[in-house]
């Protein structure tokens, strides 16, 4: 089956929602929509049993096949899992939205355009096995998740936050573009499955270097690493269901996706493993750290999804360790891939239903204020107790599934101390403690997420709506992923096998052809080893600065607004604002004289320039003409009547003169043997001038003497300058043809061809005739612009008319 | 001949450029009538101005003898255009000046909020 094309599905059910939200307003168009994802969820599912034998499906159609462009859609463990995230969340993000937006209030059309938008993107992302494909789909998500953000565009927040997370992401799309066209240099392929045997090659390739860091600079800024995660805060603005499902779930791990699927090409070198495993952690900690700054729910949960997204990143990065050492299974290193892909699965469950849990508070509540918040326990029972669930998961606490990935990911990075490459051994010792310093915070915010909001004393005064439970439809989606986490803690190798192995395989298949190879064995219980007393560390020192948050939370005052990432993004937004406007407002002074100027420059500098470069200057006196007595007297009339428009102080002079000259380039005419253009110059002058009295000089108003134009000298040096430059085009153009002229065709063929006598019109009717006809266009439409000029002018004297 | 014309072709650019660079409305229609002169006379010169006889098929001519009919075919239709051009500048300025009341050039810059 040609599974390519259902990534265009959802794009093409989009097409259809306008329609049945007009139509079918009374149903709402949520229920329509979530066919898609559950049917989508549904058939790739199906496809589970190839993935978990380590198989892998191929479908493609080719879309620019002279540029070697196409869709290959290539399901292995890795893209399936993704695929199943993206379909099964979407499903679920869908369901609850359905509660979240009011049918009469809120313009679903647009949203679920958008939403779906987004699923064919993030599908396309995870399944291109084409480079260029891939990047098209990377970009398609920044815009829907930039039209997401943006869904209530009349709140200044929320454009804003738009602009910023598009900034941002595109900024990075494009480097990663940058990154992917070195790749497909080096490999000379575009597939990312024919990059990677050709790795061991390209490694010392001098492009090799800039590739790895434009692709990671893709990566990174998509999945909001240390410092371009400033947008992710600031993407809360979107409605929440889009919050659950763009800003933690999904969109957010593209670049997770990322690393992992080009882990491969990139293994062998240092400064990958360093900067995925150095970024991601610093990550992890710093966004744990500024999670409890937050007052606002959905901003503690974008930090904490910071945090746990850096955290995923630094096991990838520390599963490149495994590529360097021998005899993998019987290392711990073999744990990082495969802890990654676990936490990716447990985190997309719990940071889920965390976010609907914080849009039901909002939605129920009218804030997310947590200093409004609190005792919400007995009267939203559910979810709180959701809430609870999704919380101790992240806090990493038995038993949820976060437990055991948390327990995994401290084994991980206990086993970089024992590495021994790439410096390591110096300064390795520096991850675990920064893990476990990340995972102290995350243990605090976790509680102070839940706490403060379910916990503590009601304050009913302060919430803009009483506060009660969510409706039941709105608690299906939390407490199904709730469930889920509880169920992954205890059957965790099932999940293993089924989802995580073939996705390790992906990661890592120079260690393993087979998802069976991958020996690891997750259990909640290893006896007393260091991890469990991390862990055990992390409750009490965790347990302990809860305890006391409330005495040391309001140093985070301390750090100044004005030196924060955010106010360098701000800064250079409006340098770069003011700064174009400054440079265009130097040169677009509004005198079209300013204009004129730069055109007749770039006149002079293009056709000198070509002149000389080209050397196209040629100077002939072999072929000339004579020179005549009525030539001479013809010219010294035009160039007198030339020289009084210049010096004439009265508009009549100058008219009159401009006739003159027009009359002698008709007497030209009669001279060079050009009867025809004689006679319409003629006429057409009579007529100009006749035009140019009765607009000038009946006009009343204007007085009809004008002073005298002074001297300017730039105008005079620009003018003299396109002088010579004509002068010296009209004398190369005469001294010398490149091409033999088509003259002498017409002249042979013009009576035995067209069967007319006069050349000249025979070229303009017949050989020429299409040029003729848009002459005469042009005419036309010069004609009806001055009658719609003239009567313009009439109907608008009506009018003031009228008014008095 | 054709060095002369050469040199007055780049006489009549010159003013009309110059005149286009004024801040007075008639003047730069004025040039722009100017410059179409200069384009059809630098038109005709690189033809070459020989030719002995005028490009209608007669008796007794010899081909070689007709004046170069192809420059004479564009300079016919680039008349009728500059015409056309001619007058709707002139409608044109005519009615900027019943709606604004100048055609000074300086004064017709922008909007108030354009600095």
């Amino acid at each position: 089956m040609s599974f390519v094309f259902l990534i265009f599905l959802p794009l093409l059910a989009a097409l259809f929602i306008p329609l049945l939200f007009k139509k079918l307003g009374k149903v709402h168009t949520g229920w329509f929509v979530l066919i898609v994802p559950v049917a989508l969820f549904i058939y790739y599912a199906s496809l589970l049993p190839t993935t978990i034998d380590g198989g892998n499906l191929v479908s493609e159609f080719q879309w620019i096949p002279s540029l070697d462009i196409a869709f290959v859609a290539y399901i292995d463990g890795l893209s399936l899992l993704f695929t199943l995230l993206i379909t099964g969340i979407g499903a679920l993000v869908v369901l609850y939205s359905i509660f979240y937006l009011d049918k009469h209030r809120e313009q679903l059309h647009n949203f679920y355009v958008y939403l779906l938008m987004f699923m064919t993107a993030m599908l396309g992302i995870v399944q291109s096995d084409h480079l260029i494909t891939l990047y098209l789909f990377w970009e398609l998500t920044s815009i829907s998740s930039f039209l997401l953000i943006g869904y209530w565009y009349t709140r200044d927040r929320s454009r804003f936050g738009a602009l910023k997370s598009m900034m941002i992401t595109v900024f990075g799309g494009l480097m990663m573009l940058g990154g992917f066209v070195l790749l497909s240099i080096m490999g000379n392929t575009y597939s990312i499955r024919e990059l990677i045997p050709q790795a061991p090659e390209m490694v010392s390739h001098d492009f090799f270097i800039w590739a790895l860091v434009l692709v990671l600079l893709g990566a990174f800024t998509k999945s909001a690493q240390f410092p371009f995660y400033i947008w992710l805060p600031d993407a809360m603005e979107a409605p929440t269901p889009v919050s659950a499902y763009l800003h933690s779930a999904t969109m957010v791990k593209a670049g997770l996706y990322l690393v992992a699927r080009l882990t491969p090409v990139f293994v062998i070198s240092g400064t990958w493993m360093w900067l995925v495993a150095g970024v991601g952690l610093f990550t992890m900690f710093w966004g744990s750290f500024f999670a409890l700054k937050q007052k606002d729910l959905k901003g503690i949960l974008a930090f904490s999804t910071v945090s746990q997204l850096g955290l995923i990143m630094s096991l990838l990065g520390a599963s490149a360790a495994g590529y360097h050492v021998d005899n993998i299974a019987e290392t711990t290193f073999k744990y990082a891939g495969f802890a990654a892909i676990f936490h990716l699965i447990n985190h997309a469950v719990f940071k889920g239903s965390l976010f609907m849990i914080a849009g039901i508070v909002d939605h129920e509540t009218g804030t997310r204020d947590i200093r409004k918040l609190g005792g919400l326990m007995s009267l939203m029972p559910i979810s709180f107790t959701v809430a609870m669930i999704g919380a101790f998961s992240m806090a990493g606490l038995p038993p949820f599934g976060g437990f055991l990935s948390k327990e995994m990911f401290l084994t991980a990075m206990l086993s970089l101390t024992e590495f021994d490459l790439f410096s390591m051994d110096v300064w390795g010792v520096l991850f675990p403690i920064v893990a476990w310093l990340g995972s102290v915070f995350t243990f605090i915010y976790s509680f102070y997420f839940v706490f403060h909001t379910f916990a503590g004393k009601h304050k009913p005064d302060q919430l803009p709506k009483p506060a009660h439970e969510a409706p039941i439809g709105m608690l299906i989606s939390p407490v199904f992923l709730a469930l889920l986490v509880v169920v992954i803690f205890f059957i965790p190798n099932l999940v293993g096998d089924w989802l995580v192995k073939p996705a390790v395989m992906a990661i890592q298949p120079f260690l393993y052809s087979s998802p069976g190879e991958v020996d690891i064995h997750v259990s909640a219980w290893h006896g007393f080893n260091t991890e469990l007393f991390m862990t055990l560390g992390i409750f009490a020192v965790g347990g302990l600065m809860y305890w006391t948050l409330r005495k040391w939370q309001k140093s985070y005052d301390r750090f100044p607004d004005s030196v924060s990432l955010n106010a360098l993004y701000d800064n250079l937004m409006f340098l770069s604002d003011s700064g174009a406007n400054r440079f265009s407002m130097l040169y677009m002074t509004g005198f079209i004289r300013s204009y004129l100027v730069y055109m007749f420059s770039f006149v002079i500098f293009i056709l000198l320039g070509t002149l000389y470069l080209a050397e196209a200057f040629a100077f002939d006196v072999s072929n000339l003409a004579p020179v005549g007595f009525y030539e001479i007297v013809i010219l010294v009339a035009l160039i007198g009547s030339t020289l009084t428009i210049l010096f004439s102080k009265s508009r009549l002079t100058a008219i009159i003169a401009l006739g003159a000259v027009g009359y002698s380039v008709a007497l030209f005419f009669v001279i060079f043997r050009a009867p025809d253009l004689a006679l319409t110059q003629l006429v057409i002058e009579t007529i100009s001038v006749a035009l140019f009295l009765l607009a000038f000089y009946h006009l009343p108003q204007i007085s009809r003497k004008e002073e005298r134009m002074r001297f300017r000298f730039g105008n005079a040096l620009v003018a003299l300058g396109v002088g010579i430059t004509m002068t010296l085009v009209a004398l190369s153009a005469h001294s010398q043809k490149a091409l033999p002229s088509i003259s002498e065709f017409y002249k042979e063929t013009v009576y035995s061809e067209a069967g007319g006598g006069n050349i000249v019109n025979v070229i303009l009717v017949d050989y020429r005739g299409f040029d003729t006809l848009f002459e005469i266009a042009v005419l036309g439409i010069a004609g009806i612009g001055i009658i719609t000029m003239i009567k313009l002018r009439l109907t608008k004297k009506e009018g003031q008319h009228e008014n008095k | 001949m054709e060095i002369i014309m050469s040199v007055a072709i780049g006489f009549l650019f010159m003013a009309a450029v110059y005149l286009m660079l004024s801040k007075s409305l008639i003047r730069i229609i004025i040039g722009t009538g100017l410059l179409s002169h200069g384009a059809h006379l630098l038109l005709l010169t690189m033809g070459g101005l020989g030719g002995n006889s005028p490009p209608v098929v007669a008796e007794g001519v010899s081909v070689s003898d007709y004046a170069d009919p192809l420059p004479q075919a564009l300079i016919l239709t680039a008349i009728v255009i500059s015409f056309a051009v001619t007058s709707f500048f002139l409608v044109l300025a005519y009615r900027s000046y019943q709606e604004l009341g100048t055609d000074n050039m300086e004064l017709l810059r922008g909007t108030e909020d354009h600095e």
